[in-house]
C-alpha cells in the first residue's frame, strides 16, 4: 500500500493563512457581478488582517525560537526565517496601507491587487523560508510572477505596459540564469538540499566539484543580484519604478528587496558557506558597484520614482557591504540595515503617496515638491527626516544601520570597500538634502498647472505607518538593543 | 548667608538675561525691563550686604562651586573669592549697572528689540561680576572673554548700521589682541607656579623672584613676563595707549552701553586685574615701570585728543582712556589703594557723564556734535547741573569725588620718590590741565551761547522723563560724596584694615603713606593746574571766542595732526589692517576660490554630475541594452573566476 506521507504544515501556517486568504478574495471576486470600491476596499482590509496575523504567528514563533524543518528538509523555520518574515510582512502590510487610498485614481481598484500582494508576500515567505534550491526557485517564481501582474495592473497605460514587460523579460533571463545556475550545483555536488551542498564542501574546496558548483553559484547571484537590482543586473529598476502606479512601487521597494536579501545572506552562508573565499570577490564588486553607480546616476534624475530607484540600488549596495564581511557581524549589520531601509522607503513612499495633485495625480516630479513645506508643514517635516535618514545623517536610522555594515566591512579589513561606501554616501547625500532644498528653500510656482501637493489625502492606516515609520527612523538610536537583540537572535540561528 | 548673597549678587544678572533673552515673547517690552532692573536691585542689595559682611566682619572667603576642569596637576573650580577688592568691585559694578538699566528704560522707549538690549545688559554685567569674583585666572578669564562678547553685542546693537557693525569687529578684534597677552601670561603663572589658583600662587611670588624664563634664546626673568603678558590683556580691555583704538568707536553703540562701558563693566577689567595681582607685581619691578609709562603715555595722549573732538560721546571716551591712564600709573607705584580708588569715583562721574551726554542727546534729537548745540542750558537745567556736577569732578575740583582720588594718585606719583613716578607726576598735572580745559569747553560749548541747532529741534528740546533722570540722581550723589566719604577707607589711615590682605606692598614702596607726607606745593599743584583748566576754557569759549580758531591755525599741522587721533587709526590700517586685508584676499580669490573650490568641492561635483550624466545615457531605455547588461556583467564575473582559479 501507499504509505503517505504528511508534511509538518505548522511551519507554514503564516503562508497557509495567506493563500488561503489571497484564494478567498479571488472567489468571491470572480463570482461577484461588479466589483464596487466598497468591496475592494473590504478585501483590501481582508489582506491586512491576513499579513498581520501572519505577522504575529511568525513573532509567536520567533519568540518559541525553535528550529524545525519541514517537507523532507525543503523548507525551515527558524529564528532567521522568522525574523525576515515578519520583516517582509511588515513592509508588504505597510506598503498595502498606504496605496489604498490612492487605488481607485490609479486604477488600481481591481479585486486581483490585495490577491497578487497577497500571492507575491506569500512567495517571498517562502523565499526566506527556502532550504533546498527547488522550494527556492518555486518561491521566487511565486513572487515574480505575481509581481509582474501587478506592475501590468494598470493596463491601460503605456509606460505601465512597458514597465511590466522590461521587468517580465528581464524577469525571464534572470529566471533562466537560477535555473542555468542550480542545475550546475546539482551537477557536481549531487543535491539541492542546502545541507547537503555544505556537507560536500566541508571536506576541502579545492578541486573540479567547487569550480563547477562556483560556475553555479555565480549563475544564481546574478539571478539573485536581479531580484536586489544589484548592479551590474539592475537597469530593470529606475524604468520599472518610474512606469509603476505609485502604490505598486512602494510595495516593489519595501517587500521583494528585504526577501532577496535575505535569501541572499541564508544561500552564500549556508551551502556555500566554505567558498567564501570566492564569492566574496563577486559580493565585493557587486557592492561596489552598486553603491557608486546607485550614488552618481540619481545626481541627474528629476523623477521622483526614479531618484528612489537609484537609491535603492545604492543602497542595496550598503547591505551587500555587509555580507561580504563574511561574519555574523557583517550579516547583523546588513539584515540591520535593510530592516532600518524598509521603514524608511516606507515612509518616504507613504508621503509620496499621500500628497495629491488637484488633478488626482501623485507627485512625480522633485519639482512638485517646491515650498511644499509652507502648506503641509508637518508632511514636509517627516519627509525631510526620511532623507535625512536614507542620507546617513545623525541620529537618524540610517546613520546607524551605515555605521553597523561599515564597522564590520572595517573589521574584515575591507578597507577600500568601506572607503568607497562612505565617500559614495556623501555623493548621494546631495540628491536627499536637494530634495529637502527644494521642499524648504523654494518658493512655490504660481502657475495654475503647479497645483500637486496642494491637497492630502491621509488614511488612517497610512498615518499609522507613517507614525510608526517616523517613530523607528527617529528614535531608533533611543533603543537600539530592542532591533539588535532580534537581528543577533536571527544571525545566530543562521550560523550555529 | 554672605555665600547665598553673592551668589544671588553675581547670578541674578544672568537670571535676568536668560528670561529677557529667551522669554522675550512671553515677558514683551516692559516685562523684560521689569525682570532685568529688579535682578538688578536685588544683585546691587546683596552686594551692599556682602560688602558690609566682607569688609566689617571680615569674612574672608573663597567658596568652591564646583570643580570646572580637572586634569593631572591642573585643578581649576569654579568659584567665588571674596575679599575687599571684590566686593568692592561688586558693589561698585552692580550700582552703575542698576542705574543704567533703569535709564535704558527711558533711554531706549522707542527701540523695536528693548528685551534684547536689557538681556545684553545683564549679561555684560554677569560676566564682569564672574570676572571680579573669580579665585582663579581662568574663571577670570572666562568673565574677560564674555564681557568682550557682550560688549561686541552691545556696541554692534543697532546691527542695521554699517558703523555699528565695524565698530563692534573692531572692539572685538582688538580685544583679541589683549587677550592673546592674557593667555599667554596664563601660561606663564600656571608655567612657574604650577597653579592658577590667585590664593595658591600670588604670595608664592617672592620665592620664585629669580626664576627665569629661556625664551628664543633670551633669559627672562619669570615674574616679569608674567606680569608683562598679563599687562598686555590689560592694556586690550582697558584700552592703554595702542590698543585703545576700540574704545572711541565703540562710541557707535547705544548711550548707555557706552555708560556702562566706561564706568562699571569692560575697560576697569584691566584695572581690576592688575590689582589683583598686585602681590606678584611688586616683585616685577620693570614691569610696574612698563605700566607707569604706558599709563602716562595714555593720559597725555586722550587727554589732547579729547580736546579737539566735537561729538560729545568721543570726548567723554577719550576722557576716560585718559583717566584710565591715570590708575595704571598709580598701579605702578605700587598706589593700588588709589588705583581702585580712582576707578570707584570715576564710575560715579564717568556713568553720569555719559548718561547726562544721552540725555541731552534725547533732547537734541539724536545730535552728537556739539558745534550744533549751544544756548541749550536754560531748557534743560537738571541735565546741565548734572553734567557740571560731573565734569568738576572729571576736572579734579575740591569737594568733588575726582579730586580725592586724582590728588592722591598725583601724590603717591611724587612719593615714589622714583624718577619715572615723579615724570608720572609732572605728565599728570599736565594733564590736569587739559581734562579741566576739555571738560569745561564741552559744558560751555553745549550748553552755552547762541543756539547752533535748526529751529526743529530747537523747539523739541526737553527735559528727560524720571526714570532717565532718577539714575542720574544717584550717581551725582555718589559723585559728590564717594570722594570724601571712602577717602579713609581705600587710601587713608583706615586702608591697612580696609584692604586687608586683598592687596599687598611690599614696605619700602607703600608710596601711599609717602603720598600723605610729601609737600604742601605737591599737593596744591594740581588744583592749581585744573584752574588753570578752567580759566583757559572760560577765556576762549565764553570771552574770546576768535580765540580757538586762531590757535588751531597757529597750531596747523600739529592741531591737524592731535585732531585726527594721532592717525593711530591710519597707522594701523595701513600696516596691519590692509596687508592683512589683501593677503586675505590674496588666499580668497586665488587659494580659496582658484584652487581649492577650483580642485576641490566645485571640480569634484562638477565631475560627479558629468559622472551621473554618462551614468544616465547607459539607461538607453531599451530592453536588449537592459538584457546585454546583464549577460555582459555575467560574463565579467565568469572571466574573473576562471582568471583568478584558472
Amino acid at each position: 500500500m501507499f504509505e503517505f506521507y504528511t508534511p509538518d504544515f505548522l511551519p507554514i501556517l503564516p503562508q497557509v493563512i495567506l493563500i488561503a486568504t489571497a484564494l478567498a478574495i479571488l472567489i468571491e471576486g470572480a463570482f461577484t457581478e461588479s466589483a464596487g470600491p466598497a468591496l475592494i476596499r473590504r478585501f483590501c482590509m481582508g489582506a491586512l488582517l491576513a499579513i498581520l496575523i501572519s505577522a504575529l504567528l511568525s513573532l509567536i514563533a520567533f519568540g518559541l525560537g525553535k528550529q524545525v524543518t519541514t517537507f523532507n528538509g525543503m523548507l525551515v523555520q527558524d529564528a532567521y526565517t522568522l525574523f525576515c518574515q515578519m520583516i517582509v510582512l511588515i513592509g508588504s502590510a505597510a506598503a498595502l496601507a498606504i496605496g489604498l487610498p490612492g487605488l481607485e485614481n490609479q486604477k488600481l481598484n481591481r479585486f486581483e491587487y490585495p490577491a497578487l500582494i497577497l500571492l507575491a508576500t506569500t512567495g517571498m515567505m517562502f523565499m526566506v523560508a527556502a532550504n533546498d534550491l527547488i522550494s527556492l526557485f518555486i518561491g521566487l517564481e511565486l513572487q515574480g510572477l505575481a509581481l509582474y501582474v501587478i506592475v501590468a495592473l494598470q493596463r491601460d497605460n503605456l509606460a505601465t505596459s512597458e514597465a511590466a514587460l522590461k521587468y517580465f523579460v528581464l524577469g525571464a533571463l534572470a529566471t533562466g540564469m537560477y535555473l542555468y545556475g542550480a542545475s550546475f550545483v546539482y551537477g557536481y555536488t549531487g543535491s539541492t538540499n542546502f545541507d547537503s551542498i555544505n556537507a560536500v564542501f566541508r571536506y576541502g574546496v579545492e578541486g573540479p566539484i567547487s569550480l563547477g558548483s562556483m560556475i553555479g553559484l555565480v549563475f544564481i547571484l546574478a539571478s539573485l543580484a536581479f531580484k536586489l537590482s544589484a548592479v551590474p543586473f539592475h537597469m530593470w529598476t529606475p524604468d520599472v519604478y518610474q512606469g509603476s502606479p505609485t502604490a505598486v512601487t512602494a510595495f516593489l521597494a519595501a517587500a521583494p528587496k528585504i526577501a532577496a536579501a535575505a535569501l541572499t545572506i541564508r544561500l552564500l552562508y549556508l551551502p556555500f558557506g566554505f567558498l567564501v573565499d570566492y564569492w566574496q570577490q563577486i559580493i565585493i564588486f557587486i557592492s561596489l558597484a552598486s553603491m557608486v553607480l546607485g550614488a552618481f546616476a540619481a545626481l541627474r534624475q528629476t523623477d521622483l520614482k526614479r531618484l528612489l530607484a537609484y537609491s535603492s540600488i545604492s543602497h542595496m549596495g550598503y547591505a551587500l557591504l555587509g555580507i561580504a564581511s563574511g561574519g555574523a557581524i557583517g550579516v547583523q549589520g546588513a539584515l540591520t540595515y535593510i530592516t532600518l531601509y524598509m521603514f524608511m522607503t516606507v515612509g518616504t513612499f507613504a508621503v509620496i503617496l499621500a500628497l495629491r495633485g488637484r488633478g488626482e495625480r501623485c507627485v512625480k516630479d522633485i519639482e512638485d515638491l517646491q515650498g511644499i513645506s509652507q502648506i503641509h508643514p508637518k508632511m514636509s517635516m517627516m519627509l525631510a527626516i526620511f532623507m535625512f535618514s536614507l542620507a546617513g545623517i545623525p541620529p537618524m536610522a540610517g546613520f546607524f544601520g551605515k555605521l553597523y555594515v561599515f564597522m564590520a566591512a572595517i573589521d574584515a579589513q575591507l578597507y577600500t570597500l568601506a572607503i568607497v561606501g562612505v565617500l559614495s554616501s556623501v555623493v548621494a547625500a546631495f540628491y536627499y538634502l536637494r530634495i529637502i532644498r527644494t521642499m524648504y528653500f523654494e518658493t512655490r510656482p504660481e502657475t495654475v498647472q503647479a497645483t500637486y501637493g496642494d491637497t492630502m489625502v491621509l488614511t488612517t492606516e497610512a498615518s499609522f505607518v507613517l507614525v510608526l515609520s517616523v517613530t523607528v527612523t527617529l528614535l531608533f538610536f533611543v533603543y537600539p538593543s530592542l532591533l539588535l537583540n532580534m537581528t543577533q537572535m536571527a544571525v545566530n540561528s543562521l550560523f550555529n | 548667608m554672605v555665600i547665598i548673597a553673592a551668589l544671588i549678587t553675581v547670578f541674578s544678572p544672568l537670571i535676568g538675561a536668560g528670561m529677557a533673552g529667551f522669554c522675550e515673547r512671553w515677558l514683551n517690552d516692559q516685562g523684560s525691563q521689569r525682570v532685568t532692573c529688579g535682578l538688578m536691585i536685588l544683585a546691587t542689595l546683596a552686594s551692599f550686604y556682602v560688602f558690609k559682611q566682607v569688609v566689617f566682619e571680615g569674612q574672608y572667603i573663597t567658596y568652591k562651586l564646583f570643580t570646572w576642569i580637572q586634569s593631572d596637576g591642573f585643578d581649576v573650580s569654579w568659584g567665588l573669592q571674596l575679599d575687599t577688592l571684590t566686593v568692592v568691585m561688586l558693589s561698585v559694578v552692580t550700582l552703575v549697572s542698576t542705574t543704567v538699566h533703569v535709564y535704558s528704560i527711558g533711554y531706549m522707549k522707542h527701540d523695536k528689540s528693548i528685551p534684547r538690549f536689557m538681556s545684553y545688559l545683564s549679561l555684560f554685567t554677569f560676566f564682569m561680576l564672574a570676572l571680579v569674583s573669580a579665585p582663579n585666572l581662568l574663571q577670570m578669564f572666562f568673565g574677560w572673554e564674555g564681557v568682550g562678547l557682550a560688549s561686541y553685542l552691545l556696541i554692534g546693537f543697532w546691527y542695521d548700521k554699517p558703523s555699528a557693525n565695524a565698530a563692534a569687529i573692531k572692539a572685538f578684534l582688538v580685544n583679541r589682541v589683549g587677550d592673546i597677552g592674557f593667555v599667554l601670561g596664563i601660561f606663564t603663572v600656571f608655567y612657574i607656579f604650577n597653579t592658577v589658583q590667585f590664593n595658591e600662587f600670588l604670595y608664592k611670588s617672592p620665592f620664585f623672584v629669580n626664576t627665569s624664563i629661556e625664551l628664543f634664546g633670551w633669559e627672562l626673568d619669570a615674574i616679569t613676563l608674567a606680569c608683562l603678558f598679563l599687562f598686555v590683556g590689560a592694556m586690550g580691555k582697558s584700552a592703554q595707549l595702542g590698543l585703545h583704538t576700540w574704545l572711541p568707536d565703540a562710541m557707535e553703540g547705544p548711550t548707555p552701553v557706552s555708560a556702562l562701558i566706561h564706568a562699571a563693566t569692560m575697560v576697569t577689567a584691566g584695572v581690576f586685574m592688575i590689582t589683583r595681582l598686585s602681590p606678584m607685581l611688586e616683585y616685577a619691578p620693570i614691569a610696574r615701570d612698563v605700566i607707569i609709562v604706558v599709563g602716562a603715555a595714555t593720559a597725555l595722549f586722550a587727554a589732547t585728543v579729547a580736546c579737539t573732538q566735537f561729538d560729545i560721546k568721543r570726548i567723554i571716551a577719550y576722557s576716560t582712556c585718559s583717566q584710565l591712564g591715570y590708575m595704571f600709573m598709580a598701579a605702578g607705584v605700587s598706589a593700588y589703594g588709589a588705583s581702585v580708588f580712582h576707578l570707584t569715583t570715576h564710575a560715579f562721574f564717568k556713568a553720569m557723564l555719559f548718561l547726562g551726554a544721552g540725555s541731552v542727546i534725547h533732547a537734541m534729537s539724536d545730535e552728537h556734535d556739539i558745534r550744533r548745540m549751544g544756548g541749550i542750558w536754560s531748557l534743560i537745567p537738571i541735565t546741565y547741573t548734572i553734567m557740571w556736577i560731573g565734569s568738576l569732578s572729571l576736572a579734579g575740583f575740591p569737594f568733588f569725588s575726582g579730586h580725592y582720588s586724582k590728588d592722591i594718585i598725583l601724590e603717591s606719583l611724587w612719593g615714589s620718590g622714583h624718577f619715572l613716578g615723579q615724570m608720572g607726576y609732572i605728565v599728570g598735572v599736565a594733564v590736569v590741565v587739559l581734562t579741566a580745559f576739555y571738560s569745561l569747553r564741552l559744558l560751555f560749548v553745549t550748553f552755552h551761547g547762541k543756539p547752533r541747532a535748526d529751529e526743529m529741534v530747537m523747539s523739541h528740546v526737553h527735559e528727560s522723563p524720571v526714570s532717565m533722570l532718577a539714575p542720574l540722581y544717584i550717581l551725582a550723589i555718589g559723585s559728590i560724596i564717594s570722594g570724601f566719604a571712602m577717602f579713609d577707607w581705600f587710601v587713608g589711615e583706615g586702608r591697612r584694615v580696609f584692604w586687608a590682605s586683598s592687596i599687598f606692598v611690599i614696605a619700602e614702596n607703600d608710596t601711599i603713606e609717602a603720598a600723605h607726607q610729601t609737600n604742601i606745593w605737591i599737593k596744591l599743584t594740581p588744583l592749581a593746574a585744573a584752574l588753570i583748566g578752567v580759566g583757559l576754557a572760560f577765556l576762549m569759549y565764553i570771552s574770546f571766542k576768535w580765540v580757538p580758531g586762531l590757535i588751531t591755525r597757529i597750531l596747523g599741522p600739529i592741531y591737524t595732526f592731535v585732531y585726527n587721533k594721532w592717525y593711530f587709526d591710519e597707522l594701523y590700517n595701513a600696516l596691519i589692517v590692509n596687508p592683512a586685508k589683501s593677503l586675505g584676499r590674496l588666499l580668497w580669490i586665488k587659494g580659496d576660490k582658484a584652487i581649492i573650490d577650483g580642485f576641490g568641492p566645485d571640480g569634484m561635483s562638477n565631475l560627479s554630475l558629468s559622472f551621473g550624466a554618462v551614468l544616465c545615457r547607459l539607461q538607453s531605455g531599451y530592453l536588449y541594452h537592459y538584457a546585454f547588461a546583464m549577460i555582459i556583467g555575467l560574463a565579467l564575473i565568469m572571466g574573473w573566476f576562471f582568471w583568478v582559479l584558472g
